[in-house]
């Protein structure tokens, strides 16, 4: 059982900042779905509700979420649905039930960088930056692989481009967690493969991009491309999948994402 | 802490534990259609209207309810009887335990989808499970109770 | 027939459907202690030592019991009539933990945040043990799960505790090696059949106080209340008539509320206190720490000629009922008791192994109990010699199934040389229109759908019981009351079914009146007579026969009192439901008028009319389902839908054809979750991983597409107006039918349930290379 000790609405971002360096036990509450499956002993569970975090806000070359942005907010916004293919929504769509969706937000699904993520797999085929309070932004990759320590994420910031997507998965029953996801992307600059819940988080096939680059891919292309992406990603098992299973659906999601997105 | 809750329609100042979550605050003020069915957000049993949105109580801290609007089944009695009509109707009611959740979330449905599909109704309610019925008898009962049969 | 096969309403629908408080936990009082359950971490170990002085101490703690304070007296927690069959394994909490999540200590405390405050205070030494984990290592194991030697068994079950064998069987007729010697083709696979969780979505609960007279009430979500108060009595050492049991609405049980896992931890805190106390099992605690079904291996042998007639069929079986006996022996008597008789042609069966304990979590009544693992490998093997013969399944079943009729000597109510006659089935019907539905002509095997897609049809065959032959019993009361309606008393525990629906129909079908006229009161101990309980689809058999003769009672009672009312001669009146009068037209006595005069009248009839019936039946007529699932696989990911499932229907006479549809297509959905879902899983220590409705998946709504019901009644002469049960069989065709489906799809056979998409895709890939 987890147990909180104090519990603060912050005013301001500057606040929730100041209050969450001063324990190291104090923490940023996101959607809380997740709190009672562990144990942690909160000294300060920090509230960001007030602080307008939860919009999706289009600017001229962005589309910002704000990090208390429910995922339900994600499946049903106008714009997220009209770019890049509604890989976004897609991505987020199968996660339990609306009401679970309504309670997940973005920014702790993001900071948190779970494995078995659908929507970082997503992100991660679009130009996406993490905005962070004291760090400012960085592309999401980065921010993937080193986190940011004790740092609260505000928003992120997603580039609008003409990018085509496509958004794959496995999962057995329609609301489980996925065994494999898969986000494909096109844009002008090129191929982008993300490959998630491997079990390990999403990560990008760089090289088995690069494949794909030089004009239309054929089937050809497509095969060698698909067979690099598994050779350079790891993958590995868990009690949904054994790595051999994840390895061969990784093939047959990646092509079919590929072929979508042509 | 003290918290003051609109439930219902009516303002109650509540005593909850910081780590209480709102299903078990709501059983212990008396809402005993709330029911609990799991600890991990799965099963949709719990769901309560926060803002007029359906929400699982059993994923919402209770101090976060602080100043909401929470609406349980016991305030909807008249659009829930429509519904639970025709459930009824098509012998779709079997143990009854998952129906005031999966009620809130189909009235809410009914709110937000004009002329939903099969699937739009399905996904929209994929998150309230019920073991008895096999969910195709609900379907038929929640689509006439939409006029989409 | 006005009330009987008529789609009525549940009785209680509207006010389950809109949260009404009528659920256990709604009932308990609000200050009742909240009892919590200390519980083993190491699946196999020995308590050296427990010190809970400083949980006791603290403020708010009522009190901390462990296994010095309760009887040394081992019982069983299965609801089955006495003398139980299942071993007397178990104590309310023991010195020895046999699983992980066993209980340990009992803590009761004035609210949930101090009763587990105070178990965190309870210091436990434990010697670890070596485990007994995988069943089919268990039988010889160097660690003997139940060591004790007060273990007790109230008759020879086949147990050999010391090689952790808990019960054996060994059935069948004729030669089998004979037979199978002789056949032409011989099938011989192994199939398993996972551990399944029952998931009702009210989690296991009860609640206990003392009565103004100092004796035990216990509220309880509960199938079986008479046999709760009995393992209570037993349990708890003190007399039944200390006990009164009562059954509120049951937010689901499926068999799990057979096993009284919960009640005797708040009764013996009750006992000690004096307090009213209540245990509510959270999800987790459900999953790991009650029963599920049990984990079975079947090794088929099967033979025919090169024609299709089956020659020999042979069943060797091996259970896991896990740390202790729930349900042990009877569970796997009945996986060849109830799928043997299926094929009356072959001339020699046989169904024989040994249930093992073993540390996990104890199994225990699912709905099914053993035939759903029987007929998974039965129908498995079914198709598969079909295959061989390259014959149509269908057929080969039409050749060799038993028939309306016929006799077998494994069929329930056959005694030593009289094998029992099968009064009632239209499985050739169900079959026939089974086909029909799927389109079985267009589309078996295979049809391709396009892309990396392939559909497949596939089929199996079931029978079950209704109630239990010889041992199931039930009685009704109907009383009528002083403005001519009736109530109908019944210890028979509707879990959402809609039995209590049932029995009004049927009574009111007797009395020629309307259902709102019958209040139905169920269940409790004290004021209501003997029922033991809803299971083995015993209901609508046992208590609906109970409930007519019943009615017939009232009856008679109603007529030959107006006709002495009326001073007119009883064969010179008639009865019509609404009143009684005179053949010749003379007088009338309403029904109204009758239960005034009789009670309250002053000093004129002075007998209010109650009426009894009774009934245990001799035999246990089979329903019969003939079920098609028609799969699409993906053949890039593996993944198995069912577009459609048919399942065909004999359960004699449909007393409500609307709640029965609904009764079939939920345990179709709960057999399509056994076969493409659900595990029960562990990991190497022991410890259940899928305790949670997050990693044991039952199937949500998008997992289900179209489900076809169809009934094709036969009349089953002992049953009431024809019935016969339909609570279990309908779980027991999608795992087989479906297995059969991916088969003809793809071309893979697993043997192993659930079918997930690995198994079928590695499958094909191996193929491949093959």
């Amino acid at each position: 059982m987890f147990t909180i000790k104090n519990y603060v609405m912050a005013n301001t971002i500057e606040d929730a900042y100041r209050l969450l360096q001063e324990g190291k036990s104090n923490a940023i509450l996101g959607g809380c779905a997740f709190l009672k499956l562990g144990a942690k002993r909160i000294g300060t569970a920090i509230d960001l509700s007030k602080l307008n975090l939860d919009q999706i806000n289009e600017t001229e070359d962005t589309i910002e979420i704000g990090a208390m942005t429910s995922f339900r907010a994600v499946e049903t916004n106008e714009a997220l649905n009209k770019y890049f293919n509604g890989v976004l929504p897609r991505s987020v769509a199968s996660i339990i039930g609306i009401q679970f969706r309504s309670a997940v937000t973005v920014g702790a699904s993001v900071y948190s960088r779970y494995g078995f993520s659908d929507f970082i797999t997503a992100l991660l085929v679009l130009d996406t930056e993490v905005e962070l309070f004291k760090s400012g932004r960085i592309p999401l990759d980065q921010f993937l692989q080193d986190g940011a320590p004790r740092d609260i994420l505000t928003k992120l910031v997603i580039k609008k481009s003409d990018i085509k997507a496509s958004y794959q998965m496995m999962r057995n029953s329609a609301v489980d967690y996925p065994i494999l996801n898969v986000a494909i992307s096109k844009g002008a600059a090129g191929w982008k493969i993300a490959v998630g819940a491997r079990p390990q988080r999403a990560a990008l096939a760089m090289k088995a991009a690069k494949l794909l680059d030089s004009g239309e891919p054929k089937d050809a292309d497509i095969e060698a491309a698909v067979n690099t992406a598994v050779e350079e990603l790891t993958f590995g098992s868990n009690s949904r999948g054994s790595k051999v299973y994840r390895e061969a659906i990784a093939k047959g999601l990646i092509a079919r994402g590929i072929r979508e997105v042509l | 802490m003290r918290i003051e809750v609109i439930v219902n329609n009516r303002k109650i100042e509540m005593d909850v534990e910081n780590n209480e979550f709102l299903v078990d605050t709501l059983r212990r003020y008396g809402f005993n259609s709330v029911k609990r069915g799991c600890d991990t957000g799965n099963c949709g049993l719990c769901t309560v209207w926060v803002d007029e949105k359906p929400t699982l109580s059993c994923a919402t801290l209770a101090v976060r309810a602080a100043g909401r609007h929470i609406t349980t089944i016991e305030a909807l009695q008249t659009e829930a009887k429509e519904v639970a009509e025709f459930l009824v109707a098509e012998g779709a009611d079997q143990c009854g335990f998952c129906s005031p959740g999966f009620l809130m979330t189909v009235l809410a449905m009914k709110k937000e989808l004009q002329n939903p599909t099969d699937e739009e109704i399905k996904h929209y309610l994929a998150g309230n499970l019920c073991r008895c019925t096999g969910y195709v008898g609900q379907l038929r009962a929640i689509k006439k109770y939409l006029g989409v049969a | 027939m006005k009330q009987v096969n008529q789609p009525i309403s549940k009785l209680d629908g509207l006010n389950t459907t809109t949260g009404k408080p009528v659920y256990t936990d709604d009932l308990a009082v609000a200050n009742a202690l909240v009892v919590k359950i200390l519980r083993s971490p190491h699946a196999y170990a020995k308590i050296k030592s427990i010190d809970t002085n400083k949980a006791e101490a603290l403020s708010g703690v009522e009190c901390v019991l462990t296994y010095k304070d309760v009887p040394n007296v081992r019982f069983t927690m299965a609801g089955q009539s006495y003398p139980e069959p299942s071993p007397y394994d178990r104590l309310i909490l023991d010195q020895v933990v046999r699983y992980v999540g066993d209980e340990v200590a009992i803590v009761a405390a004035i609210d949930e945040k101090t009763a587990l405050q105070a178990m965190k205070l309870i210091k436990v030494d434990y010697e670890i043990l070596e485990p007994v984990l995988d069943f089919e290592h268990a039988e010889g194991h160097a660690s003997v799960v139940h060591a004790e030697d007060n273990l007790e068994i109230n008759f020879d079950i086949g147990m050999d505790r010391m090689n952790n064998i808990a019960a054996s069987c060994d059935m069948g007729v004729g030669d089998v090696e004979k037979e199978l010697a002789e056949s032409a083709v011989v099938v011989e696979e192994t199939y398993y059949t996972q551990a399944q969780a029952h998931a009702m979505m009210e989690t296991y609960r009860a609640f206990t106080h003392l009565d103004h007279a100092g004796r035990l009430t216990v509220v309880s979500s509960t199938q079986i209340p008479f046999h709760v108060r009995r393992i209570l009595s037993r349990a708890l050492q003190i007399p039944k008539s200390n006990i009164k049991v009562v059954k509120p609405r049951i937010g689901g049980g499926f068999g799990g509320k057979q096993t009284a896992s919960v009640e005797v931890f708040p009764a013996i805190v009750t006992l000690k206190t004096g307090k009213a106390a209540k245990l509510i099992y959270d999800r987790k605690e459900t999953f790991s720490c009650t029963t599920s079904r049990h984990a079975m291996r079947i090794k088929v042998r099967m033979g025919a000629d090169l024609e299709g007639n089956i020659k020999a069929i042979d069943m060797a079986a091996l259970s896991d009922t896990g740390a202790y006996g729930e349900h042990c022996s009877t569970v796997f008597s009945v996986a060849g008791y109830k799928t043997l008789p299926l094929y009356n042609q072959a001339k020699a069966t046989r169904y024989k192994g040994n249930v093992v304990y073993t540390n996990k979590m104890p199994a225990g009544a699912l709905r099914g109990y053993g035939v759903t693992q029987g007929i998974f490998a039965m129908e498995s093997a079914i198709n598969q010699l079909a295959e061989k013969l390259q014959m149509d399944p269908a057929e080969l079943r039409e050749r060799n199934m038993i028939r309306e009729g016929e006799s077998n000597p494994i069929l329930s109510g056959s005694k030593p040389g009289k094998p029992a006659v099968l009064a009632s089935s239209t499985l050739d019907r169900c079959i026939a229109r089974g086909k029909e539905l799927i389109g079985w002509q267009e589309k078996y095997p295979r049809v391709e759908s396009g892309g990396h897609k392939v559909r497949g049809v596939g089929m199996a065959i079931t029978m079950q019981g209704s109630g239990i032959a010889g041992i199931d019993t039930a009685s009704v009361v109907i009383k009528l009351n002083e403005e001519g309606f009736y109530t109908l008393l019944s210890s028979s525990t509707d879990m959402g079914t809609g039995s209590d629906t049932i029995l009004a129909q049927m009574a009111a079908e007797v009395l020629e009146t309307t259902i709102d006229k019958i209040i139905v009161y169920t269940a409790d101990t004290d004021i209501i007579p003997y029922d033991t309980g809803s299971y083995a689809s015993s209901t609508t058999y046992v208590t609906g026969n109970a409930t007519i003769k019943a009615a017939e009672d009232m009856r008679r009672q109603i007529i030959e009192t107006a006709a002495t009312f009326m001073a007119v001669a009883v064969d010179e009146v008639e009865f019509n439901g609404k009143a009684v009068a005179a053949l010749d037209g003379t007088k009338s006595m309403t029904i109204d008028q009758i239960a005034e005069r009789l009670t309250m009248t002053m000093g004129e009839g002075k007998t209010q009319l109650i009426a009894t019936g009774s009934f245990g039946g001799d035999t246990s007529p089979p329903p019969f389902i003939a079920g098609f699932a028609e799969v699409e696989v993906d053949k890039l990911t593996g993944k198995v839908e069912v577009i459609d499932y048919v399942a065909v229907i004999d359960c004699g006479t449909v007393i409500n054809p609307k709640l029965a549809r609904i009764q079939v297509e939920g345990g179709l959905v709960q057999g399509i979750g056994m076969a493409l879902y659900e595990d029960v899983r562990y990991t190497d220590k022991g410890k259940m991983e899928t305790n949670n409705f997050m990693q044991y998946k039952i199937p949500c709504r998008e997992d289900i597409s179209k489900i076809t019901v169809a009934f094709e009644s036969s009349y089953e002469p002992t049953g009431p107006f024809g019935a016969k049960s339909i609570g279990e069989v309908v779980i027991n065709t999608p795992p087989p039918a479906i297995a059969h489906a991916v088969y003809n799809a793809v071309g893979v056979n697993v043997r192993s349930l659930p079918i997930t998409p690995e198994k079928v895709l590695l499958g094909m890939i191996n193929a491949d290379k093959a």
